[in-house]
């Protein structure tokens, strides 16, 4: 998606490239909506969940690097953005075992 | 010296350094390194959201809760309501860049012209919650209990976790305020644009920073919606 921006000079709007972001925000979500309606039983409700986080993270994505610029900033901004990020991954994986821990001990010595 | 001539003699010393950090002016820096920041508050919201979701062992089917529509009466009609609430967030987003582009040509009319939509976008957004929570809370839902537990065997409905309505109303309402923030700080720069400062000042960057923070807000709902009426 190839934007530049030229302050005070280039009088003509430039806006395809958001009308396209749009469009894939607005279908992604759509896509999702429909899952959520049509998703047989008979499926895994867990692959379900995994397609529904990956197309978060494809939306979330398109508004970081799009819509707040960062994929056209220089490389050290864009690193010094995204590698903090490692953290609040790490932090979910150690939560939500814990979760299932929380549960385990519930059932099993709380009763 | 003047404290206009001060300010321009700062700005061409760029970060008195001589050059600018990553190529991104101070204000930009500091509203990104500001958003990671929130990041992590509101990561940390929803982890906690997740962990204790998993250590429940049942939890509300979010179909079964917001399946809600305004003069709609008792139809069933799971998701549309929160994806009307999606719909509106991403519009502001696109308005919003719209402003921002409109600024980078010096297009003071239109840079008008997307805010405000950008902060209607945003005051409906708003009332859409409002409506929303009005209803959960008519319907049982609060911060001390729900009735979203199993159906017993006589069809009646039964508690569920008082977690949940604990984790949502904080949750939701921690991002409506966010998005409450941003109205207000979109109002404001709003009238700083149609007073002629950007004008005066030569560019719009404080519009782009702005921007920043509400693409941020539009960027939590989307895990929002995933965690909670998704998943």
């Amino acid at each position: 998606m190839e934007h530049t921006i030229t302050p005070g000079t280039d009088a003509k709007p430039n806006t395809k490239w958001i009308w396209k972001v749009f469009w894939i925000l607005l279908v992604v979500t759509a896509v999702e909506v429909t899952l959520a309606y049509t998703w047989p039983e008979s499926l895994s409700v867990t692959l379900l969940n995994v397609i529904f986080i990956s197309l978060t993270v494809l939306k979330a994505f398109y508004i970081v690097s799009e819509f707040m610029h960062l994929g056209h900033e220089t490389k050290s901004l864009i690193w010094s953005i995204l590698l903090p990020i490692v953290f609040i991954l790490w932090f979910v994986l150690a939560m939500l075992t814990e979760g299932n821990w929380w549960l385990f001990a519930r059932e099993h010595f709380i009763g | 010296m003047s404290s206009e001539s001060l300010v321009t003699g700062i700005q061409n010393h760029a970060w008195a350094g001589g050059k600018e950090p990553m190529k991104a002016s101070y204000g930009k820096l500091m509203m990104w390194f500001f958003l990671v920041s929130d990041a992590f508050t509101f990561s940390g919201l929803l982890i906690v959201y997740g962990a204790l979701r998993f250590s429940n062992p049942y939890w509300p089917d979010p179909d079964q809760v917001f399946a809600s529509f305004p003069a709609m009466g008792h139809m069933h009609l799971p998701l549309m309501f929160v994806s009307l609430m999606t719909f509106i967030l991403i519009m502001s987003s696109v308005t919003m860049v719209l402003a921002v582009e409109a600024g980078s040509r010096m297009d003071k009319a239109a840079v008008e012209k997307w805010m405000l939509w950008t902060i209607l976008g945003g005051a409906t957004f708003l009332a859409c919650q409002a409506w929303e929570w009005t209803h959960l809370i008519e319907d049982g839902t609060t911060i001390w209990g729900n009735l979203w537990g199993p159906v017993s065997e006589s069809g009646e409905r039964t508690p569920g976790p008082v977690n949940f309505g604990q984790l949502f109303f904080f949750i939701t309402g921690f991002h409506g305020t966010h998005v409450l923030s941003g109205v207000v700080i979109n109002f404001i720069i709003y009238t700083r644009v149609r007073d002629g400062v950007m004008e005066r000042t030569g560019h719009y960057e404080m519009v782009e920073k702005v921007g920043l923070y509400w693409h941020f807000v539009d960027l939590v709902w989307v895990f929002v919606f995933t965690f909670f009426y998704l998943v």
